[in-house]
């Protein structure tokens, strides 16, 4: 539990970051250090140095425009997305979500832009932002670039944030009238992260039935998984009961299951029937009001 | 009952513990706390391979960084002409007792085997030295499951055990209990794991040696529930230094749950570490290494049966156990499954045949030794489980088959068919406690009209007993201790009536500061905030043999009473002088003595004290100062005992199963201070269900841990337990002092078996009989859904 010698940047504009990010290629950058400081001091990572780009004041802070649309600075906390009226209002999901996470100091350090960064398949935030159809913005030494959520995550740890690199914000539409959410997680025994997580989205018609449904799971497989077939198979119906248990017994396929010593992948993927049901089934209800 | 009669109520008083605001508020020194000058840093290199042969080490690279001013492999310990090794402490007849080098000499036996030392400047340069290190590891096959251990073929851990049989131990009667089964109308059957456990202390293992050349005496703090124990097996194996010449101090101790009894290699090498360089050398574990290397509790696999007659009265019982040693004897180690397991299977129950055969088993893993239980919560899910399973058989319900068989209050002292003598119990009073805080009826009522709904509630029971405070030493000789198992107390009141006390428990965490002043306060009349107690320091206190097994109030405290009492004794003399009466017309009583009749005339403790230190005007004969020593050796051991109640829900769909309820009635005979107390039975019950429902250590077939982090190994956490309901019945140990038992150990060696049986309660609609623990979420679903 004792790291590696490494050099310590602490850089105070977005630019600065992405300059000394690319003197130096074997630097990591560094948000609230959960993952990479425990990572450090096991030597499972060992960068030669660390750029902390924790108080840039440009990556923190949530923002709503008058289209409802969040814009969420990358370094902004767990507990602060959580407590956020703004992001309560237009995105519960993610408020819900970013409540589950860990406890109270990894919620005051941890950060959104270093959650979906490190993709760490059992993380809460991944599949929250798929389903919301969130932008990440990421800044580097070309320039910036916007990247939809669904191409972000590659795999186990991998993102398409390319080397030099860093993620700056995300953007998240605000849910319609009409709608509902729900986030649910199976926590890990000992991590407290998800063996499953599930979060749904849920849109009526006025006449009740489903306009729009989205169904997204993290920690059953190496990447977040988008169940769109279960969503497809909802639209138009009366999202009764029965109607959400159907869509998912019949549609909900996990590609490349994860299993390992906690959870076989055949488990999981029970995990994700069961959690899927109840999460479609809270959104609905919340989507009535 | 107390015998001055002092201050009244002090002893059972629900107290705060004197020693929290100093834990709380990080003042409390632990031994990773302490800085002396010149002081280096030792970091240990660790096999990562469960076995492999050792070609060469190369420590040059590791020498030439800037800042190391040492390594040292086996070779150094071998030419230093030192014992070099960590011996058992608990013989049995067949035990195979193969060497434990303090460093691996040409093989390592387990993932964290210690293979070099490091010392440098400061802990970043011993640690980043340990990677400079080259060790030519030739890998070999290993074995880390119990099992698969004693097949043929299984590679062996040790030339001496080419069967990796580490002994067999037998205890009861093999034919009879044959004969009892054939007259059985059932026999449960059951194939039980008891399962590994990490015991997480919070503070990491640590030690601090500072030799001094010049005295060639070593001073040692670490963290230890045994300083003389640890100064013993130093001397004697490890490092070869004269006994009076070592000085073990424990500093605050965070915790050990038995971890911290045993003698590891990891202190012996920071000693010899300091021998060679004549600087202080500190070591703490990385949490890595403390779940490597402190040693592990349970890791047994069990087939065990009950036979009962018609009336579900219980006729026999037949175990066979394989426990795993490790790869390694750690201290105590054989005594656990075999003394402290095979002992306690007539639970709370008249049971006519008993027979236990238990296969101790070398394998390719950390070491196991005493984890806060020892054997009794091992003992207890195997009886309690088989009585269930004998009340399903029979369609009894389980708590009608237990009241049937329990030893009636009038059979006590009750003679077990496994060596103990219960000295005491009443059983169904517990039980009556425990049923009525549930409303058991109303309970199944509750269990039948879910089940409707499709919810799966249960209820589980643990009617437990416990032998602790180990007795009398000459018992535990015969059995194979290479200790004592009495206590050492001195009772010193000062010239101005202050009192210190001197004890050879050795407190981590209990509250020892706090109850032991409540005893002597008690006895001797005096404030509570006028004692003091002081622990942990060899060169302070009398021989002593620590903390562990539940043993400190039992035996510690009563050597602190008998101690005390003496103390009153010669002041009494003093005083009957000093009043000019006979001594058997003094009355003592709220720490004043006065002779009889004329109370108005009392001399207080603190005037006889100053007396007896100025010494100007004594009885003849009588010597100055007013102080007193015991050592005390039970009788017996104590025997706590009551019931646990567990109550959860299983959720059919994911397979989670949420703890409820929570009902312990515990009898833990006189209770100090019923807060500790409290304090002790919950955290015991939270280690419990950890067994129950969350931890378990897991190898893979190379032999690593592969939960060897807290992200994989689940220790319960506050928000999955409920709030504990707790009671008690008293039925005071009727042969110490103090009527006093043990508490510290009773809550983890109830409640996995009640939790346990609580989960196949609610399955039983599913046909479940048996889950062993950990039983996990998926566990639960795959039983349910038969996958
Ligand atoms: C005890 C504990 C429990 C936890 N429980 C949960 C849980 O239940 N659910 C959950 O989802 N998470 C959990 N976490 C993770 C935590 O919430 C953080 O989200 C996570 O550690 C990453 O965020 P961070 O700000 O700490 O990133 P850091 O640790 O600082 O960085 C993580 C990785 O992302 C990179 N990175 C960080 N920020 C950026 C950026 N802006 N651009 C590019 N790369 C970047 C870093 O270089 C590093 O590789 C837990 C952590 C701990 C320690």
């Amino acid at each position: 539990m004792i790291p590696p010698k490494f050099d310590y940047h602490r850089p105070t504009s977005v630019q600065e970051a992405v300059q000394l990010l690319q003197s130096s290629p074997e630097a990591k950058v560094l948000a609230g250090g959960h993952s990479l400081i425990p990572l450090m001091k096991l030597r499972l990572a060992a960068p030669a140095a660390v750029i902390d780009i924790g108080r840039i004041p440009d990556l923190r802070g949530i923002q709503a425009l008058d289209s409802g649309e969040l814009r969420i600075g990358a370094c902004t906390t767990h507990h602060e997305i959580a407590t956020s009226q703004a992001v309560q209002r237009a995105a519960p999901l993610l408020a819900e979500a970013a409540a589950q996470i860990g406890d109270r100091q990894v919620r005051y350090r941890g950060t959104i832009g270093g959650n979906l960064a490190h993709a760490d398949p059992a993380s809460d935030l991944p599949a929250v932002v798929v389903a919301l159809n969130a932008t990440l913005q990421a800044e580097g030494p070309q320039g910036s670039r916007s990247i939809p959520a669904a191409e972000f995550f590659v795999d186990l740890m991998t993102t398409t944030l390319q080397p030099g690199e860093i993620l700056t914000q995300i953007r998240v539409p605000a849910l319609g009238q009409g709608t509902g959410s729900c986030y649910l997680k199976f926590e890990h025994p000992a991590s407290g992260y998800a063996l499953c997580g599930a979060a749904a989205i849920v849109s009526l018609n006025p006449d009740g039935s489903c306009a729009q449904a989205r169904l997204c799971f993290n920690g059953v497989s190496a990447r977040p998984v988008d169940a769109a077939a279960v969503a497809q198979a909802l639209v138009g119906s009366d999202l009764s009961d029965g109607a959400i248990d159907a869509a998912v017994e019949d549609h909900l396929r996990v590609p490349d299951p994860v299993g390992d010593i906690h959870a076989s992948a055949s488990y999981r993927q029970e995990l994700a029937k069961a959690l899927g049901k109840r999460a479609l089934k809270a959104a609905r209800d919340r989507a009535r009001g | 009952m107390t015998h001055g009669n002092g201050t009244r109520g002090i002893f059972g008083s629900a107290i705060k513990r004197r020693e929290d605001p100093k834990l709380i508020t990080g003042r409390a020194k632990y031994t990773d706390d302490l800085q002396l000058p010149g002081m280096a840093y030792a970091a240990i290199l660790r096999s990562p391979f469960a076995h492999a042969r050792i070609r060469h080490i190369d420590t040059s690279q590791a020498l030439a960084l800037e800042g190391v001013l040492a390594v040292f492999t086996a070779q150094d310990v071998e030419e230093a002409g030192i014992p070099g090794v960590v011996p058992v402490g608990w013989l049995l007849p067949t035990l195979k007792t193969p060497a434990h080098p303090i460093l691996a000499k040409d093989r390592v036996r387990y993932v964290g085997d210690a293979v070099a030392v490091v010392v440098a400047e400061d802990r970043y340069t011993a640690h980043d030295a340990l990677e400079a290190i080259q060790v030519d590891y030739e890998p070999l096959a290993a074995v880390a499951d119990v099992r698969q251990a004693v097949e043929p073929g299984a590679p062996a851990v040790h030339e001496e055990a080419p069967d990796n049989v580490a002994f067999t131990w037998e205890i009861g009667d093999r034919e009879g209990t044959d004969t009892a089964f054939q007259q059985a109308a059932h026999v449960a059957k059951l194939d039980i794991v008891n399962n590994r456990l990490i015991p997480n202390a919070m503070e990491p293992r640590a030690a601090l040696a500072d030799f001094d050349p010049a005295t060639g005496e070593l001073t040692l703090y670490m963290t230890t529930q045994n300083p003389h124990i640890h100064r013993l097996l130093m001397s004697l194996a490890s490092i070869g230094l004269p006994e009076h010449k070592i000085r073990v101090v424990a500093p605050e101790v965070g915790g050990g749950f038995g971890s911290k009894i045993h003698h590891y290699v990891d202190e012996a090498i920071v000693s010899f570490a300091s021998m060679k360089l004549g600087r202080p050398v500190k070591w703490t574990a990385t949490r890595t290494e403390t779940y490597q290397t402190d040693a592990h509790g349970r890791d047994h696999v069990t087939t065990a049966e009950m036979a009962i007659d018609g009336e579900g009265k219980i006729l026999g019982v037949r175990v066979n156990t394989y426990a795993a040693m490790g790869a390694y004897l750690s201290t105590f180690a054989p005594a656990v499954p075999t003394y402290l397991y095979g002992t306690l299977l007539s639970g709370e129950y008249d049971i006519p045949h008993i027979y236990c055969h238990v296969t101790g088993v070398f394998t390719h893993t950390t070491p196991v030794d005493a984890y806060r239980g020892a054997g009794r919560p091992e003992a207890t899910l195997v009886i309690e489980r088989l009585v269930d399973e004998c009340a399903h058989l029979a369609g009894m319900d389980p708590v009608e088959l237990r009241r049937r068989n329990f030893v009636p209050p009038d059979k006590f002292p009750y003679q077990t068919q496994v060596a103990l003598v219960y000295d005491s119990g009443n059983y169904e009073a517990a039980l009556e406690k425990a049923l009525e805080k549930v409303d058991y009826q109303q309970f199944r009522r509750e269990q039948e009209e879910a089940r409707r709904q499709g919810r799966y509630l249960g209820i589980g029971f643990s009617t437990y007993i416990e032998a602790c405070g180990l007795a009398p030493s000459a018992l535990v000789g015969q059995l194979g201790a290479q200790a004592g198992q009495w206590e050492s107390a001195v009772v010193r009141v000062h010239p101005t009536g202050k009192v210190t006390v001197y004890s050879g428990s050795s407190g981590h965490g209990q509250g020892h500061e706090t109850t032991f002043a409540q005893i002597v306060a008690a006895e001797l009349g005096v404030p509570y905030e006028d004692v003091e107690i002081v622990e942990g320091d060899t060169e302070a206190i009398p021989h002593g043999w620590g903390t562990y097994g539940s043993r400190s109030a039992a035996v510690g405290g009563s050597a602190i009473a008998t101690a005390a009492r003496r103390v009153v004794d010669k002041a009494k003399k003093i005083a009957a002088h000093l009043l000019e009466a006979a001594e058997e017309d003094i009355v003592f009583e709220d720490g004043k003595f006065y002779v009889k009749g004329s109370p108005d005339q009392a001399k207080t403790l603190a005037e006889v004290s100053l007396q007896a230190y100025l010494a100007h005007n004594l009885p003849k004969g009588l010597e100055p100062a007013l102080e007193a020593t015991a050592f005390y050796d039970p009788a017996n051991f104590v025997f706590p005992f009551g019931t646990h109640v567990a109550i959860v829900e299983v959720d059919p769909e994911t397979g989670q199963v949420e703890l409820k309820r929570y009902v312990a009635v515990d009898d833990v005979g006189n209770v100090i201070n019923p807060l500790i107390v409290d304090g002790q039975i919950h955290g015991g019950i939270a280690q419990g269900v950890g067994q129950a429902l969350y931890e378990g250590a897991v190898y893979d077939e190379s032999g690593n841990l592969v939960t060897g982090t807290m992200l994989d190994y689940a220790v319960p956490k506050a928000h999955f337990l409920p709030a504990f309901e707790t009671d008690r019945t008293v039925t005071p140990c009727p042969h110490n002092p103090l009527g006093v038992k043990g508490v510290g150990e009773a809550g983890t060696i109830a409640s996995t078996a009640a939790v346990v049986n609580a989960v196949v309660d609610a399955l039983r609609p599913f046909g479940v009989t048996h889950l062993n623990p950990p039983v996990t979420a998926e566990k639960v679903w795959k039983a349910i859904h038969g996958a």
